[in-house]
């Protein structure tokens, strides 16, 4: 199957403009219904060490960090800002075809203040359904994991 | 100069705010407690498990290395050549037979020892260096280290106590309840914090905040301080255990006490209730031990996930969390995979974590310009610091403060200890 470029691109400004948003209900919407979704430190992942920063092994517990981000979580009020760079799409898997996008997520307080919160790596493998692209495993492979203050809403 | 004068009352319970703000001070802490009579965790045997492995690591804003000889012993010293003073071992782990110094290439062994130095006799019989130049008064400087179940502890300090008399009883046994079997490295995570490392040796240690800042631990029913928990500290009160006993308590008498608090209490399900299931590792009902030993290191078991962090200063405005994620070696699959999935639990984007970040930073940023200003810290009432068998108390800071002040040679007479 090939993946149409537009498509990916739709699903990657869909992603960011729905966490920048802050619409993480909808932005839920854009996972398959069976999905994974892990941050994982480069000093991790380059070590072949298994702890992620979250580790949603499915949808079940992704929804439960979301509804924890809106019930019970207190963060640094900000509002982020993600730059998405041009996806590349990698040869298909067996198991479903494979994007790579770098990110780049700029935090801005209160106060008009702007930094440089995270950048490093998506890898997402998609799924085709009648309704279009979804995500169902994605990898958020983070350059910067000397995490500044926190990390509460999702990159 | 900050002397002795500078605590408004001899039991701790005012900590001016000039503490955790001036750079005179934070000078002072390198010197006297990071390089003074104090151990400093370094890092776990597990992480060099052959001869020749290395890791990095910290003792305050001093860098350090430590590794396994050809012998198996661990060694540790300051990672900083001596000819010009440049990190030797860039690398944050590795493993390699000597240590060189890229610049000049001064050559190191295992214990820090001065092996060899490029043109020592110069070349072609001109410069190099003086014939009494000795390689054995110019090695690394080589740290005193102790070990407790794995967990590999160091001092720069030739009069520090030995380990298990600083740690004292209480700690002892905690720290080889939690490593009482061989560990496997998880993963670590990182976080850097805009404020005073202080702020965070006291967050640790404060049992009183734990269930109003970290809500979830009460919305999802996980921890409350309605629960069967205390205090426990070592004879100089300067570390201290935070602990509670799992199912000790009910949702009904829960709920009518934090009726009172501003915090969510109707207790929320979790679509995957694993996050937040306990199976015990111990054979108790301990679900949650919070070690802190003085001055920078704090074993951690929420439920199943286990860590141990580091605090690492990074200036007086800043320091790092390096957290250390731990399994047992003899972990089955599933159980790996539990405490992989309870990660979510802790570290910077932790559920019952996260806060922890925001309110440090909040509370360095608000008292810096009133460095006169105090905090308080009364919780569990003022006078005697001891131990309490009640969660809703912050009475370790106290006695964190009075070896600090200690240490700091600032402990007024009369002070409590």
């Amino acid at each position: 199957m090939t993946l149409d470029r537009g498509a990916v691109g739709d699903l990657l400004a869909a992603y960011g403009g729905l966490l920048d948003d802050a619409k993480y209900e909808e932005w839920l919407g854009l996972f398959a219904e069976e999905c994974r979704y892990n941050v994982v430190s480069r000093e991790n992942h380059d070590r072949g060490l298994p702890a992620a920063l979250i580790f949603c092994d499915s949808r079940a517990v992704l929804e439960d960090r979301i509804m924890a981000l809106r019930e019970a979580n207190k963060y640094n009020i900000h509002t982020d800002r993600h730059l998405i760079g041009l996806p590349r799409l990698l040869r298909p898997e067996a198991d479903g075809p494979v994007v790579e996008a770098p990110f780049a997520v700029f935090q801005t307080d209160q106060e008009g203040s702007t930094r440089l919160f995270a950048t490093g790596l998506y890898r997402d493998r998609l799924e085709t359904a009648r309704e279009g692209l979804k995500i169902r495993d994605k990898l958020v492979l983070l350059d910067t994991f000397a995490v500044p203050t926190l990390l509460a809403t999702p990159l | 100069m900050v002397t002795d004068q500078i605590w408004p009352a001899l039991d701790y319970s005012r900590v001016p705010y000039r503490l955790y703000h001036d750079p005179g001070i934070y000078e002072r802490e390198q010197q006297r407690i990071f390089q003074g009579p104090v151990w400093n965790y370094l890092g776990l045997e597990a992480e060099i498990p052959n001869p020749g492995d290395f890791r990095a690591s910290y003792i305050g804003e001093t860098p350090v290395v430590f590794n396994r000889d050809e012998a198996g012993a661990v060694r540790a010293f300051v990672n900083r050549c001596a000819h010009r003073g440049a990190l030797v071992r860039r690398e944050l782990s590795g493993n390699a037979r000597e240590h060189i110094c890229i610049y000049h290439q001064w050559c190191y062994g295992f214990d820090g020892g001065l092996t060899a130095i490029p043109f020592r006799r110069g070349v072609r019989g001109k410069g190099g260096l003086d014939a009494g130049f000795e390689l054995g008064a110019h090695g690394l400087r080589p740290l005193r280290l102790g070990i407790v179940n794995g967990a590999v502890f160091g001092t720069l300090a030739e009069d520090a106590e030995p380990l298990e008399d600083y740690l004292g009883g209480p700690i002892l046994v905690q720290l080889r309840r939690l490593l009482d079997r061989p560990v496997r490295v998880l993963g670590y995570n990182r976080q850097r914090i805009r404020a005073n490392w202080k702020l965070y040796a006291e967050n640790t240690r404060d049992n009183y905040h734990a269930s109003l800042l970290h809500e979830f631990l009460v919305t999802f029913g996980l921890d409350r301080s309605t629960q069967v928990g205390g205090v426990r500290m070592d004879a100089r009160h300067r570390h201290n255990i935070t602990w509670a006993e799992a199912d000790s308590d009910t949702a009904e008498i829960a709920r009518q006490a934090y009726a009172s608090a501003r915090v969510r209490n109707d207790f929320l399900s979790l679509q995957e209730p694993a996050l937040v299931a306990f199976h015990p590792d111990h054979g108790d009902k301990l679900h949650l031990v919070v070690t802190s030993v003085f001055p920078s290191a704090v074993f951690v078991q929420i439920s199943n996930s286990l860590a141990i962090r580091q605090i690492r200063p990074r200036g007086v405005d800043e320091f790092e969390v390096f957290q250390t994620m731990i399994g047992y070696a003899d972990d089955p699959p599933e159980m790996t995979f539990h405490r992989l999935r309870q990660t979510n639990l802790v570290g910077p984007a932790g559920l019952v974590s996260m806060e922890d970040g925001e309110a440090i930073e909040i509370a360095h940023r608000a008292s810096k310009p009133d460095a006169d200003h105090a905090s308080v810290i009364e919780l569990g009432g003022g006078g005697v610091i001891s131990d309490r068998d009640y969660r809703v108390t912050d009475v370790p800071l106290r006695g964190f403060w009075s070896y600090y002040a200690e240490l700091l040679g600032i402990e007024p007479a009369g002070a409590v200890r």
